[in-house]
């Protein structure tokens, strides 16, 4: 596939729907733990079953982050990763087929230049935009660069909002709709949350696009136990953690993310 | 003596300076408030808003109706006003520094917010915004702190109002602010030193925000300053600026005329706004913020965020941002701690924008002989933040004294007390030394009115506090 051939998410998620399954949602942030490496890594997740993956804008203010995550961005950060360079990594991954999206906090993307960035990510052949902090109430701009371009627009709705919100979030959203279904920051956690189920129903009550659901989740159980419900189960701090316990040894590294990944995508279709 | 039933009526002229009702009074909307989503001048230019994860706008929400009601309750206004008379000391007088006057050859006015409970214009704010959490049925608050004056200010009202309290405090601060550490942790809070990112303010911040997703049902955030997502901005001014609104009266009762220029120093900007907002709609009052200019604007080492920033997201608000070319938060410097911030308040993003207030960076060093200079003509120790202030207001004063003569008048907002930079100012000049004692008081004698205080350290020595 070209890398200037936009691939939507919603493709991953209706292969997935028509083999009875919930999609595997893998993250990294790029440059991690340098540009080439996070590349290799991704993949590697690409290979062993991810159907999408969020390469994540390192920010040096992530106040949606744990720990595992906030020392990768760090890391990357410290190596100088660039803007350019998650657009570069975004390219690799898109060119494997697998619909690629960014996932970042809204800063970098306004100082880049909305329109550019909109432009130069459609470039390299993502698919859309994860924002963690922002808003379709303050997304006019990104909106109509996004929509301009057919790129996807995934918001974010959590246990506190409202239905109301549910209902002009999900409005606005084109891909998957993202629900962050523990309070809390980004991270894995050995209990499950009792928050999610509900949310994905009062998502599902006023919106037919697919749910992908964050909480922590850290192996092949425990996807299994959201895939239950969830259209898609998405997997960040697992595999940030799986490399960083493996920074002295990268085969090493690899071959637990490939392990990994196997072990969840095994969850995700036994769900 | 003039009884003030109408708390609206405080700024009529010729209201004696005890009678002004002390904190801060719901004036209705003004072109100056931001609107229903917290833009400061309209969505178009765009200073302000909520860029927040969709996990706390439930809160934000509610927040923003709970303060909108309270500032309509009769009850809860007098409670607040109550409070911050019989409590925490306020209204602070508004004192004419005479020897300082005769030095620059104009008036020269201080709020002085030294005076407060706790030593700063902070317990306004959060007085206020503890009155609101228990409103709101939570138990818990939580804080970010530079200095550390917004951290035990918070920890004060935690006590007062009975809440559990846990304040966030950059490492480097919490080194450079032992004492203010010490006296969280006496008044009951628990204090989490910060070490991701800068270990500074901003990290703090970052930490509570982090806190508040996870504990948002049962925690209140109170906020430290004028900055941050909507409402905090305007919920944070309107706890404030019982400070420009009372001056403003103080200064009209006592020489019948207001100031010809008003000055604070701006950080994140709460003492600031908290003194401009009276003063917004006179149009003949210079409204002057003075920025942390740290080692030097053309050095990388300062805080001179709307000097030398870039229009961004930081923190939840469309602001200027100290930021490099990828939108990445450069880390900011400023001998004073709680300056020490690469944001700034959407509301003076907006009033510098438009040109009704001039924000002018000051100095490290700058700042450091002001304290100096204060200190010794007037017996008053401020804040190295508030000297910020001090030393950009003088320059403007001796302008003005050339251009208008003796009457100028310029109202200096003396937000915070120096106790808790003694540790500064000990290695900065050199205090303490048995050396120094025997020597002549320095400038005191000076007739000139140049103070000689910089023959310690000179500037610079404070980056290794």
């Amino acid at each position: 596939m070209s890398a200037t051939t936009t691939t939507g998410v919603a493709t991953a998620f209706a292969t997935a729907r028509t083999e009875g399954r919930s999609a595997l949602v893998g993250y990294l942030p790029a440059g991690f733990p340098d540009v080439s490496g996070g590349i290799e890594a991704l993949q590697v997740m690409v290979d062993a079953g991810c159907d999408v993956i969020e390469v994540g804008l390192p920010y040096s203010d992530p106040v949606m982050d744990g720990p595992t995550i906030q020392a990768a961005a760090q890391v990357a950060l410290e190596q100088g990763t660039r803007t350019t360079d998650v657009l570069r990594t975004v390219e690799a991954v898109a060119a494997t087929g697998v619909p690629t999206v960014v996932m970042t906090y809204w800063n970098p993307v306004e100082r880049y230049g909305v329109d550019r960035f909109a432009q130069h990510l459609a470039d390299a052949g993502g698919a859309g935009l994860i924002t963690p902090d922002l808003t379709p109430d303050f997304a006019p701009e990104w909106i109509a660069a996004a929509d301009a371009r057919g790129l996807d627009k995934i918001f974010l709705v959590a246990p506190s909002s409202t239905d109301d919100r549910i209902a002009m979030t999900t409005a606005a959203c084109r891909g998957f709709v993202y629900a962050t279904a523990v309070m809390g920051v980004t991270g894995a956690r050995t209990t499950t949350s009792d928050l999610a189920g509900p949310l994905v129903a009062r998502t599902r009550a006023v919106s037919d696009l697919p749910v992908g659901v964050g909480l922590g989740v850290g192996n092949g159980d425990q996807a299994a136990s959201v895939a239950a419900y969830a259209d898609g189960v998405i997997v960040g701090s697992a595999f940030v953690r799986t490399l960083l316990d493996h920074a002295d040894d990268r085969r090493a590294g690899l071959a637990a993310l490939r392990a990994l990944t196997e072990d969840l995508a095994d969850g995700v279709r036994r769900g | 003596m003039t009884t003030t039933e109408n708390p609206t009526t405080s700024t009529t002229p010729g209201t004696p300076a005890g009678a002004v009702p002390p904190g801060a009074v719901p004036s209705g909307a003004t072109s100056w408030d931001a609107d229903g989503l917290g833009w400061f001048g309209g969505s178009e230019t765009g200073w302000g808003g909520r860029f927040m994860p969709e996990a706390l706008v439930a809160a934000l929400d509610e927040l923003d109706e709970a303060r909108r009601e309270a500032m309509a309750d009769p009850a809860f206004v007098a409670e607040f006003q109550a409070v911050l008379r019989d409590y925490a000391g306020m209204p602070s007088p508004l004192y004419e520094a005479e020897r300082l006057s005769a030095m620059v050859g104009c008036r020269v006015l201080l709020k002085r917010e030294d005076l407060n409970h706790t030593g700063a214009h902070k317990i306004r704010n959060v007085i206020g915004q503890a009155m609101l959490t228990r409103r709101m049925g939570k138990k818990r608050v939580i804080a970010e702190t530079g200095a550390g004056q917004h951290g035990v200010a918070s920890a004060t009202a935690a006590a007062y109002f009975g809440l559990d309290c846990t304040v966030y405090m950059g490492a480097v601060d919490t080194r450079r602010q032992a004492l203010n550490v010490a006296r969280m942790h006496l008044l009951g809070a628990s204090v989490v030193p910060v070490e991701s990112g800068s270990g500074t303010l901003k990290d703090a911040i970052n930490e509570a925000m982090r806190d508040w997703v996870a504990s948002v049902d049962h925690t209140a955030y109170l906020f430290g300053t004028a900055a941050g997502p909507h409402p905090f901005p305007t919920m944070v001014r309107d706890f404030t600026r019982g400070i420009g609104d009372e001056a403003r009266a103080q200064c009209l009762e006592r020489y019948g005329v207001l100031p010809d220029a008003i000055a604070a120093c701006v950080g994140g900007g709460s003492n600031a706004i908290g003194l401009f907002t009276a003063f917004l709609d006179d149009e003949d009052v210079a409204i002057y913020g003075f920025e942390p200019g740290g080692e030097g604007v053309d050095t990388p080492r300062h805080a001179a965020t709307i000097h030398a920033g870039a229009r961004g997201v930081l923190h939840g608000a469309r602001t200027y941002v100290l930021q490099d070319d990828d939108g990445q938060t450069i880390e900011s410097h400023s001998i004073s701690a709680g300056l020490d911030y690469p944001g700034v308040g959407p509301q003076h993003a907006h009033l510098s924008a438009i040109g009704r207030a001039t924000y002018v960076p000051v100095t490290d060093a700058e700042a450091m002989d002001a304290m100096a200079l204060l200190s010794r003509t007037e017996g008053i120790i401020p804040a190295i933040e508030t000297a910020h202030a001090v030393a950009g207001a003088l320059r403007v004063a001796e302008r003005l004294a050339v251009e208008k003569g003796p009457e100028a008048t310029v109202l200096i907002n003396l937000s915070g007390r120096g106790d808790k930079d003694m540790g500064t100012a000990i290695e900065y000049f050199g205090l303490g030394d048995p050396d120094r004692v025997t020597e002549e008081p320095v400038g005191r004698t000076d007739a000139g009115g140049g103070v000689d205080v910089t023959q310690g350290e000179g500037s610079g020595a404070g980056e290794q506090l």
